[in-house]
């Protein structure tokens, strides 16, 4: 297993969101985690990055086996954690590509690869564009600063295109993309479809799922994962919402 | 010991009788009346107290509490290579290198310098006798109301000064290089600059102030700087002194019609600094831009106060200022915009942002407008926050450590003020200059 989260529990301030997950995932698979608005899909993805306004309560989280709650933010990225966020944030002031060399550098260093010169690294740059789609002029502008919703989460598969990530996690990429953008970030997310690599997409809908196919699919409801299937599931939620789950709630809630 | 106020500008007094015993036939009667004058104004001023609006925040305990000397430099070749290694000195530039106030001929040049071009140092320029020097100094920097600029007014003794002739474009920056070294005794300088750019010439004017060690030393200086006709002027001043040090430094920029001046004030250094900044839009269409970022840490108070004086119609005016405030320091900005009743049309903004990086540091920032037409279009703002978590945090989960990525986001901060400056070469130095600052952390 890449990733085991075992009954992990995680709180804002004294609010519980996440009430004991479950999930793993093996190397090269490919999870959907569905699930309504506020059941803590976002919260279990920045846990994982090492949001530090979660505080984790109970439980814990394996990944290559090491305890990854214990590594900071950084270390995860460097250990092959990627987070494409839900809502990227704008940081004046650093140019792109200022911003993704010292990343990829920073990831490089610890997979004992040499810092890529600016050289190689334009022509690194150069082909993960092209694979999205991206308009160059985006490169020289402040990370995400003025980007439309659609360029920023295309922005994020870029990122992701250029470190390379063992375990990728996207935030609801599809929220905000046109239909023309959502097949191109489909591709572009496809392409990197590797055995080596293993990808948690979140969403809330399944629109997203009709590109990228999942192997496996889990409802999260209410900080809990409510339910698991394979690809059918999705079409499933689709066509009866998420009402009926409520009756599938775990027999150790049912009071 | 340290002195009380009184006592402190009984020395001052002192010294200037001693001054003038010694220096009787020297110099021009005009400039002596103008010392004169200056040593007037101060003995009626007096160092101004936290009483005044304008001192509200800025004690001057501290620096009238020392006894400062005179300053005296000796040239040697020692001293020489040491400079040679400072920032700033291996510029592309024509320069005059002060030391200690003094102007040192071995290290300054002029080369390449259009025939037309005057560019000398104050007791130079005194000597030879131009006529434009009587005309034009002392004539903007109000010695009667600003202690500061009395006191340099009735002690200033040298400094560059530099007149461009109608229609002149000069290709590379004049740089007026103060440094400031040793002393057995803290000493005072006055350094006195005059500007002087013709009709539709364009100039480049870099002044900076650096140390070659952590000595107690005053600098009191005074720039004025004239744009006439259709002018246009940019103007860098960069304030890295000792932290042990005193800077209280004066700026007057006069743009007539047409003209057009930029100012880029940088503060990082000295233990109290204080730069008052004026820009006089003085013809219809003249413009002004002000650049200023100022950077404390430790103890530091670094005092920045600007003001704009619209007096004619049709002027515009940018103002940004940024600081970046850690430790225990104190930062102050006051922005001072008047718009005089005939100064219809008049376009203005002005902006203070505020990075505090320290619960213990503190900025008392202060727009101050006075609008005296009625056709106009001004907006201000002040801003003080903290670095943002969400940003540190985006950059950490891409693999950026915490430092670096703390670092990232203060240099961004910063770039924004200092990427204003035209000279290429300064413009990196002075990252250079903040990361180094930064590197000091929290001292
Ligand atoms: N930083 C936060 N501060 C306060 N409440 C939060 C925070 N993050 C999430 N929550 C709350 O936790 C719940 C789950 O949110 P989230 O994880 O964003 O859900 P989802 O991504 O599934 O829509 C919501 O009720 C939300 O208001
Ligand atoms: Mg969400």
């Amino acid at each position: 297993m890449l990733l085991e989260i075992k009954n992990l529990h995680a709180n804002v301030g004294n609010n519980e969101i996440l009430k004991g997950v479950d999930l793993a995932v093996g190397l090269g698979e490919v999870h959907a985690i569905m699930g309504p608005n506020g059941s803590g899909k976002s919260t279990m993805a920045q846990v994982l990055a090492g949001r530090d306004v979660y505080t984790v309560t109970e439980g814990e989280v394996l990944y290559g086996g090491r305890d990854l709650l214990d590594m900071s933010p950084e270390e995860r990225a460097r250990e092959g954690i990627f987070l494409a966020f839900q809502y990227p944030v704008e940081i004046p002031g650093v140019s792109n590509t200022y911003f993704l060399r010292a990343a990829l550098n920073a990831v490089r260093k610890q997979r004992g690869e040499e810092e890529l010169d600016a050289m190689d690294f334009l022509a690194l740059i150069r082909e993960k564009m092209k694979l999205l789609e991206m308009d160059e002029t985006l490169l020289n502008r402040p990370v995400n600063e003025g980007f439309s919703g659609g360029e920023k989460k295309r922005n994020e598969i870029f990122q992701m295109a250029v470190l390379e990530p063992k375990l990728a996690i996207m935030d609801e990429t599809d929220s905000g993309l046109d239909i023309d953008a959502l097949r191109i970030v489909a591709q572009g997310v496809n392409s990197l479809r590797s055995e080596k690599r293993s990808i948690i997409v979140v969403t809330h809908y399944q629109r997203l799922l009709n590109y990228i196919i999942p192997d496996f699919v889990h409802v999260l409801s209410n900080g809990r994962i409510v339910k698991s299937g394979g690809k059918e599931l999705a079409l499933e939620l689709e066509e009866r919402g998420y009402g009926w789950l409520d009756e599938t709630v775990p027999a150790g809630e049912k009071a | 010991m340290t002195l009380a106020v009184k006592e402190s500008e009984e020395l001052y007094l002192k010294s200037f009788r001693e001054l003038e015993k010694s220096r009787a036939s020297g110099a021009p009667g005009w400039f002596a009346k103008l010392r004169n004058l200056g040593m007037e104004a101060f003995a009626d001023l007096g160092f101004p107290t936290t009483r005044l609006e304008d001192w509200k925040y800025t004690n001057l305990a501290p620096l009238t509490g020392v006894n400062f000397q005179p300053a005296q430099y000796d040239f040697s070749d020692k001293l020489a290579e040491q400079i040679a290694s400072l920032p700033f000195v291996s510029f592309e530039t024509t320069r005059l290198v002060f030391v200690n106030g003094h102007y040192c001929r071995e290290l300054s040049s002029l080369a390449g310098l259009a025939e037309s071009v005057k560019v000398t140092n104050l007791s130079e320029a005194l000597r030879t006798g131009g006529s434009s020097l009587e005309a034009h100094l002392a004539r903007y920097a109000d010695f009667k109301s600003h202690a500061f600029v009395a006191l340099n007014t009735a002690f200033m003794e040298d400094g560059g000064v530099i007149e461009i002739p109608k229609g002149a474009v000069l290709e590379k920056p004049l740089h007026l290089m103060f440094i400031s070294t040793g002393g057995a005794e803290p000493w005072v300088a006055y350094p006195r600059n005059l500007v002087l750019a013709g009709r539709e010439s364009q100039a480049a004017v870099i002044e900076t102030y650096a140390s070659l060690d952590g000595n107690v030393y005053f600098n009191n200086s005074v720039t004025e700087i004239v744009a006439e006709e259709g002018a246009r002027v940019d103007y860098v001043k960069v304030q890295a002194e000792s932290e042990a040090a005193f800077h209280v430094a004066t700026v007057l920029a006069y743009a007539a019609r047409n003209a057009g001046i930029q100012t880029n004030s940088l503060q990082f250094g000295a233990r109290l600094g204080r730069e008052e900044l004026s820009t006089v839009l003085d013809g219809e269409g003249a413009e002004s831009f002000l650049y200023g970022l100022y950077v404390t840490n430790g103890q530091q108070l670094l005092d920045n106060h600007s003001a704009i004086d619209h007096t004619r119609p049709h002027c515009s005016s940018r103002e940004f200022y940024k600081g970046i405030l850690d430790g225990k320091s104190t930062g102050v900005f006051n922005g001072k915009i008047l718009v005089r009743k005939d100064a219809q049309k008049t376009d203005s903004k002005q902006s203070d942002k505020n990075l505090l990086l320290s619960e213990s540091a503190a900025i008392n920032t202060k727009p101050q407008l006075e609008i005296f037409a009625d056709d106009v279009k001004c907006t201000h703002g002040a801003t003080v926050g903290q670095i943002d978590p969400e940003a540190i945090f985006y950059l950490r989960s891409r693999g950026i450590g915490w430092e670096d990525a703390r670092n990232l986001l203060i240099v961004a901060f910063a770039n924004e003020i200092i990427d204003r400056i035209k000279f290429l070469p300064l413009r990196e130095q002075l990252k250079k200059t903040l990361a180094a600052k930064m590197a000091g952390g929290t001292r």
